[in-house]
This record gives structure tokens, C-alpha cells and sequence, in this order.
């Protein structure tokens, strides 16, 4: 595992184009895009104003830099950096940005959800969208970039628009059956929508590609409901996380729940492996428990090392008493992801924050817990296998697969808070991002991961 | 005359002489006729008071008169005596005075005796009151313990029912109190999101007053260099409703696109386990199978099922092609003949269980006896015919031989020998065809031997098959009987070695080489079986299942 040199970052705004070639970085108003492979900067843009988001289109021809404040788009091209475009959203204001699938038409959302302006790039065309929704994840694209839906609200009704994307015509226009939705995502296959309503009530409703209503299915009444929703790969399932802290799984063929996995605070099955990170003193021999061979000592090594320890059951996690009367309390399924082969869930109990579970899908039980020493604040699945990154603000990395776990320090001068990651589309290399800086750290594609971390001789 | 008491009471003397008469009497009455059988009865009714005393005997009954007062206590009667000799003369006024002494005391005790009877009615009552007022309490008692009792009991009901109701207060309070989280979690949410909501109304007022004031207004347009071209290379089209049709169309186009996908998978999927269910069926068919060559041993309805549904499905085979369709009836006929063969399974199984349990407690069961006698018998059948074709073989050499012998001689003999000659011939050619008959005859024996033998192979191999489970299940059960049937084992196997031998020696000089070559398969087979039970039992399975 290699670390490279580290680089200067700003508001967590990095991101690794589509095809994997390029990775654009913000550093304040300036844009800079880099080679994945050598780290030499490629083109170096620069904005009128502190960039909020970064956005790369799909065939990786353009990026979208947007300032909020502003009001203002800038677009990009990276074959003709000449080539400048902007868009200003004037006294309409915007809260956000993005790109439709075809990687020629821009999406900008105005202040107050107004509307939704549509600019083309390849034409002089303006498009609006009247009505749309202020929640969550409001707009979704299918995965082959079609169709896109959209959540709106008339007269104090939930409506659901889908648009077919090559020439914003609207295909279907429906109510939904919902309180207050606050979240629709398009399942990877693009023929099932899942609408989801507010937390105040657990509703999941699935709704075919034209429109009709295919299931609906509500776990319980009165407590809170719905937190988190994740597709699996495969459009198999559907995992629903709630407050009650149990993920529901839903099934492609019925929409009727299959199992539903708790998140009790105890784990008494043997069967179950749980890695407890332990903090090491550098006296001690490295007990990693990874892939073989342990890593080798060699180089100074930071105070803080830390291994996994293989907890013998039955094992009690830390849990967090939540607070009870605030709103959004800290309880239930806050995380879920599926791994990319749809083999494995990886979730997060907001209870018990230090903790990330990972439940086998084969079996429909749980694989394996890893507790760390601090609240979990990200984890990402490897594009192409079933290996989990996960990052928990501390300056290291930890990474676990069905074969082991383990946790990688990230060298660096003083502290290197890692406070998020992005995998590469190869799963090669990965990109952890702190408040200042980032880095990428390459990962050796067979199983020998047992060198000691060196830095590589950064030049700029 | 005992019933006289000293009573020194005088009492009133008003008492009735009645009542003491009366009551006296009896005793007196008994006294004075006890007194009476001894001394005459006189006439009147107070004659019995002068019964004592008659006009004879004066002198005695004063004298006894005088000592029993004296003895109580009286003056005497007599008068002082002057002299030894002379007669006592009777005092008249000690006599009176005793007299009247007596009345007194007779008027005393009557008094007296007035009172205890008196008295003793009155205890006698008041020991009735006493005795009514005691059973009286005793009910009482009785009553107030069985009121105690049933209040006990209605107390002790009462009190479980508050505890119930208590208890189901106290749930209906948590459940009241869990309701009221709830209430309170929904109003702080609600109560964010109004604010959240109140908040962001303001900045929307905020903004529509500065719009309203602000007069310049910031234009909201695009400045672009030179516009892209489309991702796709294509020209823009304009929107019509043919492009509405075609959007339409190809949003049916994929759902109907995955619907299939999603069928495909699912017939696959189905057709695999059809296949799974059909092989088991078949295999389950043919482990139960044997079952039917052993009809006299467990003869019961299970047995009669399996040929019946062996038939039964032999039909259905014969159908394979139906099974390709997934129609309501086939898959219906599908699953309850497996679910059949699967009971039919079950149940032997248990039997076999029976078994493994009868036959460790009876010993090495019998049944390969029978079969043993029975491949036996056929044998010396078989031999028998096969010593009859060989005899007359012989004696059909030996005429050939003789006639031939006898063709060497003079001309007349020659001539005998042509009209022999044909007539031998003749018989020759009987028996020729009789020969030719008998061979066929063989033919057919050893034809019908040889089917006899393989299925006596095979039911030797079922059989070694079925010895071979049970073994294994002995083996697993106990290790000492191994031991035993390792003896037997012995013997079973020296015995059908030498049976294999004299199998192929007959049949070697008999049998043309194919039905040979395949007696001596499964000659083969059986004795590669019977080396598998040399082996420990516990590879039996692999070893057989292979």
C-alpha cells in the first residue's frame, strides 16, 4: 500500500473523473485537474469565486464548478481549456447544481427550490421545472442515464415527474401516496422507483417505470420511521434502514420484506467475527490481523498505531444514549451500502456510533462487526470487490474483506485527519480527503499488502 | 328395711304423706314382699304393715325391733332390766318416743328427699337447657367457621383480581407513558421542521421585499464561448408528438425488456429444479424398487403402493416431454408423486430402523439362508440337466461310434449295413431333429440359467447391498457383532467362491463366450462386493456410493 505525496484541498472537494483518468481537485477558487497515475497537474481553471461543488460530466469531457453565493456555474472542458462557459443564475439565487447523463445539459436548482432551470449546452434552449421538492434527494437519474425523476410538491401534495432525458420531454406525471416525501431513488436496473416519505412516517412506496404503483410497505406506525434507503447492485433488494435501528430487506420479486437485521448493542453468536480496534504501544509486536504477512516495522513509527483485535463473544458494544428531545435524534440506520457484487451490507447503527456492521446477503446474517475507537464517519465499498474503507477522522484507514481487516496508518507530516474517502472506478487506488489536504493511496491488486508504509518522494 | 337414712333435719312435715308414700312404696313395696314370701300374706291393704308382726311372733319382732334402734341410735325399748331371767317389759313411752323419733325422721327425709328431687329436676333442666344451649352454640360454631371460610375465600379471589387489575394498570400506564414518548419525539420533529420551515418563509419575504425595492435588476443568462456539440454527435430534434410515441414506446421497450429478463430467469430457475425434483423422484424409485423382489417379508400396503406408483410412473416417463410445461396439473402431479415417494421413503427407512433394532437383539437375520437354499435348488437343478444332456450325448457317441465300428464287416453286413446304414440315417436324422430339439431345448434352459443367474447376480448384489446398509448401521451400533458376521461373512464368501467356481466350469464347457463374459461380470461384481466387506464398515458408504 502506497501513499503519495500530499496536496492541498479545500471544503472536500475532490473527485475521480468517470473514466478514471483524471482527478479534479478545489483549492479555494481555483480548479485543478490531475493525472490519476503520475499526480502531474493536467490544467489548472480558475473561478470567480470559492467553489462549492465540483461535478465531472459523464463522458468526462467537462466539470461544473458551482458557487453558491455567487449564484454562478462555470463549466470546464479539459480537451479545449479555452473553452469557458457561464451561467449565472442572477437574482433567482442557487442551492444546487448538476449535471444531466448526457454530459451537455446543466441542472441548476434556484433559491428556494423554486425552480429548476434546464441550460443546454448544445443549444440556446432554457428549460424550467416549476414546483420542485426541497428534501433530500429530490432528483434521480437511472443508471443508463435515460429517464430522470423528480420529486415535486403542488397544493400540498407530493407529485412524482419522470422526464426522459434526450429531449426533457415529460413522460409520466403521478401523485404519490405520501405524507411528506423526502426521498426517491430509481432502482439500477431503471425499471422501479423507491419513494420514501418523512421520518414522522415509516412508508416505502415502489412505483413501476410508467408509473403505476407496483407495492407499498410500511414496517410500523407512530415511531419514526424511514432513515436511510440503499439499492443493492443487483436490483434485487432493497435495504431500508429505520429509527427503530433494524434494516428491512425488501425483495425484487414481492416488495414484501424478507428479514430485517437488528443492531442489538450485545453480540453473543460465535459464529460472528468482530474486530475491536485496539490502540498498540510501538513496543508491542504488530499483531495485525490482515492479509498475510503482517505488516513489517520497519520506519518510525507514529504513537498511534493501532490493530484489530478478534473479540471473543459475547461482546457489548459502546452505545450513545441518544437525547431525547431534539429533533433527528441519533438513533437508527443512518449508513447503508451494498458491495458492488451485492454480496455483502455494510451499515451503521447511529446508537453505536464506533461500530460498522457487515452482513452477508448470501446467508442473510451477519458476517462480521468492526467496532473502532471513534465514530465512524464514512465508508465506501471497492467499485469492483467486496472490500469495505472505512474512515473515522483519526489519521487512519482501515479496510476489511471476507479474508481480514485491517488499519493502515496514513503517513503524513503531523496529523492527517482523514474526514472522508472516494474510491477509484478501479479500486486500485483511493483518495482520502482531510480539511486541508488529500492524498491517494494506491492499493496493490494481489493479496501480498505486507510492505511497510513508505512515503513516495513527492515532488510537485 | 335398709332404706332409712339418719336424717337429722326436721323439717316441715306439711309434705304430702302421698307423695312419700307413693314414693316409698315401690322400695318398701319390694322390701315388704321379699319380707312377704317369707311371711304369710294377710287380707287388707295395710296388712303388709302388720306382716313384720303378727300376734305369734311379739317377743321377736320387738327384740328385733329394739336392736336395730339401738343400733341407730335409739333409746332401747325395754324397760330397764331388774333382773337377768325375767322378761323384759316393753316401755311404752320409749316405744312412742322411738315412735314419734321416727315420724320426725321419716318427715325429715321426706323433706329432704322433696328437695334433692326438686333439686334434681332442676339440674335435670338445667343440664337440658344447658345441653340445648351447647348444640345451639356448637351450630352457631358451626355456621360462623363456614362463613369464615367462605369470606376467606371470597377475600383471597378479590385480592387476585386487584393484583390483575393492578397489573394491567400498570401496563396500560407504560403503555400510555411509551405513547407519550412517542407524542413528544413526533412534536420536537414537527416543531424543527416548522421552524426549519418558518425560517426559511422569512428569507423568502427577506428576498421578495429586497427584489421589490431593488430596481436593478442582475440578468440571469448564460455567457458561453461556442456551443458543444451534442454527447451523441446527433442533431437536436424538435419535440412532436411522433417523439412523445417514440419516448412512450421505448419506455414500454425496456420494462418489457426486463420483464422477460426477469422470466427467462425465473423459468430457468424452475426448470432446474425440476430437474432436481425428478431426479430424486427417480432415484427414490429405484432405492425403493427392491422392495417389490421381496414381496413375502414385510407384505403390507407400502409395498403394494411402490409397484403400483413404480407403474404408475413408468407411464409417466414415458411422458418426459409434458414435463417442459408448467401448467397447474403437471406441476401438481409433479410435487404429490414426490411427496408419495418421499412417504414411501420415510416409512422404509423407519422400518429399516425397526430392523437395525430387532436385528441386534435376534441376531444376524435369516433372510440370506433362504435366498441361499433357493440359489441352491436352482443350482442342482441346473446341474441335474445338465448331466442329462451330458448322458445323452454319451449314448448318442457311442451309437455313432458302434455303428460306425460295426460298417467295417462283409458285403452282407454291407448291405445290412446300406439298409442300416439308411436306417440309421434315418434315426439319425431323428435324432438329428431330436437332438437339434433338445438343443434348442438347451438352448433355451441355458438361456432361462443364464437369466436366472443375473438376476440371482443381482439380487445377490441387492441383497449384498442390503447387507452392506445394514452392516453399516450395525457397524455404527455395535462393534462386537461385526465380529460375528465377519465369521459368517467368511463362510458366506468361501461358499460363494466355490459356487463362482463350479459356475465357471459348467458354464465354460457349455456357454458360448458373451453370456460368459457377462456371468463372469457379475460374478465379478459380487466378489468385488464381497471384498468391500472385508473392509471396516464405516468406509462401506463412501466405498458403495461410489
Amino acid at each position: 500500500m502506497n501513499f503519495s505525496e500530499v496536496f492541498k484541498l479545500s471544503s472536500l472537494l475532490c473527485k475521480f473523473s468517470p473514466d478514471g483518468k483524471y482527478l479534479a481537485s478545489c483549492v479555494q477558487y481555483r480548479l485543478v485537474v490531475r493525472d490519476v497515475n503520475t499526480l502531474q497537474i493536467l490544467q489548472l481553471y480558475t473561478c470567480l469565486d470559492q467553489i462549492q461543488h465540483i461535478e465531472w460530466s459523464a463522458d468526462s469531457l467537462f466539470i461544473l464548478c458551482a458557487m453558491y453565493k455567487r449564484g454562478l456555474v462555470q463549466v470546464w472542458s479539459l480537451e479545449q481549456p479555452e473553452w469557458h462557459c457561464k451561467i449565472d443564475e442572477g437574482s433567482a439565487g442557487l442551492v444546487a447544481s448538476c449535471w444531466s447523463p448526457d454530459g451537455r445539459h446543466i441542472l441548476n436548482t434556484t433559491e428556494f427550490h423554486l425552480r429548476i432551470t434546464v441550460w443546454s449546452l448544445c443549444t440556446k434552449s432554457v428549460s424550467y421545472i416549476k414546483y420542485p421538492k426541497a428534501c433530500l434527494q429530490g432528483i434521480t437519474f437511472t443508471r443508463d442515464g435515460r429517464y430522470m425523476a423528480l420529486a415535486e410538491r403542488r397544493d400540498c401534495k407530493d407529485y412524482v415527474s419522470i422526464f426522459v432525458c434526450s429531449d426533457w420531454q415529460l413522460l409520466r406525471h403521478f401523485d404519490t401516496d405520501t405524507q411528506d416525501l423526502t426521498g426517491i431513488e430509481w432502482a439500477p436496473n431503471g425499471c422501479v422507483l423507491a419513494v420514501w416519505d418523512t421520518c414522522l412516517e415509516y412508508k416505502i412506496l415502489l412505483y413501476s417505470l410508467d408509473g403505476r404503483l407496483l407495492s407499498t410497505y410500511s414496517a410500523y406506525e407512530w415511531s419514526l420511521g424511514i432513515k436511510s434507503v440503499a439499492w443493492s447492485p443487483s436490483s434485487q433488494f432493497l435495504a431500508v434502514g429505520s429509527y427503530d435501528g433494524k434494516v428491512r430487506i425488501l425483495n425484487h420479486v414481492t416488495w414484501k420484506m424478507i428479514t430485517e437485521f437488528g443492531h442489538p448493542a450485545t453480540i453473543n453468536d460465535p459464529k460472528i467475527v468482530v474486530y475491536k480496534e485496539a490502540e498498540k504501544s510501538p513496543q508491542l509486536g504488530l499483531g495485525c490481523l490482515s492479509f498475510p504477512p503482517p505488516r513489517a516495522g520497519a520506519g518510525p513509527l507514529p504513537s498511534s498505531e493501532s490493530k484489530y483485535e478478534i473479540a471473543s463473544v459475547p461482546v457489548s458494544l459502546q452505545t450513545l444514549k441518544p437525547v431525547t428531545d431534539r429533533a433527528n435524534p441519533k438513533i437508527g440506520i443512518g449508513m447503508l451500502a451494498f458491495s458492488p457484487d451485492s454480496y455483502f451490507l455494510a451499515t451503521r447503527n447511529d446508537n453505536i456510533p464506533n461500530a460498522v456492521w457487515v452482513w452477508d446477503i448470501q446467508k442473510l446474517r451477519l458476517f462480521a462487526v468492526l467496532e473502532q475507537l471513534s465514530p465512524v464517519r464514512t465508508f465506501q465499498w471497492d467499485p469492483q470487490q467486496p472490500r469495505l474503507a472505512i474512515c473515522t477522522g483519526g489519521s487512519r484507514l482501515y479496510l476489511w474483506s471476507p479474508a481480514g481487516c485491517m488499519s493502515v496508518q496514513v503517513p503524513g507530516e503531523g496529523d492527517f485527519a482523514v474526514l472522508s474517502l472516494c474510491w477509484h472506478l478501479s479500486g486500485d487506488s483511493m483518495a482520502l480527503l482531510s480539511k486541508d489536504h488529500f492524498c491517494l493511496c494506491f492499493l496493490e491488486t494481489e493479496a501480498v499488502v505486507g510492505t511497510a508504509c513508505r512515503q513516495l518522494g513527492g515532488h510537485t | 328395711m335398709g332404706d332409712w337414712m339418719t336424717v337429722t333435719d326436721p323439717e316441715s312435715k306439711t309434705i304430702s304423706q302421698y307423695t312419700s308414700e307413693t314414693k316409698m312404696s315401690p322400695s318398701s313395696l319390694y322390701s315388704q314382699q321379699v319380707l312377704c314370701s317369707s311371711i304369710p300374706l294377710s287380707k287388707n291393704v295395710h296388712s303388709f304393715f302388720s306382716a313384720f308382726c303378727t300376734e305369734d311372733n311379739i317377743e321377736q319382732s320387738i327384740s328385733y325391733l329394739d336392736q336395730e334402734l339401738t343400733t341407730f341410735g335409739f333409746p332401747s325399748l325395754y324397760e330397764e332390766s331388774k333382773g337377768k331371767e325375767t322378761k323384759r317389759e316393753l316401755n311404752i313411752v320409749a316405744v312412742l318416743n322411738c315412735m314419734n323419733e321416727l315420724l320426725v325422721l321419716q318427715r325429715k327425709n321426706l323433706l329432704a328427699q322433696e328437695n334433692v328431687e326438686t333439686q334434681n329436676l332442676k339440674l335435670g333442666s338445667d343440664m337440658d337447657h344447658l345441653q340445648s344451649c351447647y348444640s345451639k352454640l356448637k351450630e352457631q360454631l358451626e355456621t360462623s367457621r363456614r362463613e369464615m371460610i367462605g369470606l376467606q375465600e371470597r377475600d383471597r379471589q378479590l385480592q387476585c383480581k386487584n393484583r390483575n387489575l393492578h397489573q394491567l394498570l400498570k401496563n396500560e400506564k407504560d403503555e400510555v407513558q411509551k405513547l407519550q414518548n412517542i407524542i413528544a419525539s413526533r412534536a420536537t420533529q414537527y416543531n424543527h421542521d416548522m421552524k426549519r420551515k418558518e425560517r426559511e418563509y422569512n428569507k423568502l419575504k427577506e428576498r421578495l421585499h429586497q427584489l421589490v425595492m431593488n430596481k436593478k435588476d442582475k440578468k440571469i443568462a448564460m455567457d458561453i464561448l461556442n456551443y458543444v456539440g451534442r454527447a451523441d454527435g446527433k442533431r437536436g430534434s424538435w419535440r412532436t408528438g411522433k417523439t412523445e410515441a417514440r419516448n412512450e414506446d421505448e419506455m414500454y421497450k425496456i420494462l418489457l425488456n426486463d420483464y422477460e429478463y426477469r422470466q427467462k430467469q425465473i423459468l430457468m430457475e424452475n426448470a432446474e429444479l425440476k430437474k432436481v425434483l425428478q431426479q430424486m423422484k427417480k432415484e427414490m424409485i429405484s432405492l425403493l424398487s427392491p422392495q417389490k423382489k421381496k414381496p413375502r417379508e414385510r407384505v403390507d400396503d407400502s409395498t403394494g403402493t411402490v409397484i403400483s406408483d413404480v407403474e404408475e410412473d413408468a407411464g409417466e416417463l414415458s411422458r418426459e416431454s409434458m414435463w417442459d410445461l408448467s401448467c397447474e396439473t403437471v406441476r401438481e402431479q409433479l410435487t404429490n408423486s414426490i411427496r408419495k415417494q418421499w412417504r414411501i421413503l420415510k416409512s422404509h427407512v423407519e422400518k429399516l430402523d425397526n430392523q437395525v433394532s430387532k436385528v441386534h437383539l435376534e441376531g444376524f437375520n435369516d433372510e440370506d439362508v433362504i435366498s441361499r437354499q433357493d440359489h441352491e435348488q436352482e443350482t442342482e437343478k441346473l446341474e441335474l440337466e445338465i448331466q442329462q444332456c451330458k448322458e445323452m450325448i454319451k449314448t448318442q457317441q457311442q451309437l455313432l461310434q458302434q455303428q460306425l465300428a460295426t460298417a467295417c464287416d462283409d458285403d452282407t453286413t454291407s448291405l445290412l449295413r446300406d439298409c442300416y446304414l439308411l436306417e440309421e440315417k434315418e434315426r439319425l436324422k431323428e435324432e438329428w431333429s431330436l437332438f437339434k430339439e433338445q438343443k434348442k431345448n438347451f438352448e433355451r434352459e441355458r438361456r432361462s440359467f443364464t437369466e436366472a443367474a443375473i438376476r440371482l447376480g443381482l439380487e445377490i448384489g441387492f441383497l449384498l447391498l442390503s447387507v452392506l446398509h445394514k452392516k453399516c448401521l450395525l457397524g455404527i451400533h455395535h462393534s462386537s457383532t461385526v465380529s460375528r458376521c465377519g465369521v459368517r461373512r467368511q463362510c458366506n464368501q468361501d461358499y460363494i467362491c466355490c459356487l463362482k467356481r463350479k459356475y465357471n466350469k459348467k458354464l465354460s464347457s457349455l456357454l458360448p463366450s458373451p453370456s460368459l463374459l457377462y456371468i463372469r461380470s457379475t460374478a465379478c461384481f459380487f466378489y468385488l462386493a464381497m471384498c468391500h466387506l472385508h473392509i471396516p464398515p464405516s468406509k462401506n458408504v463412501a466405498v458403495m456410493s461410489e
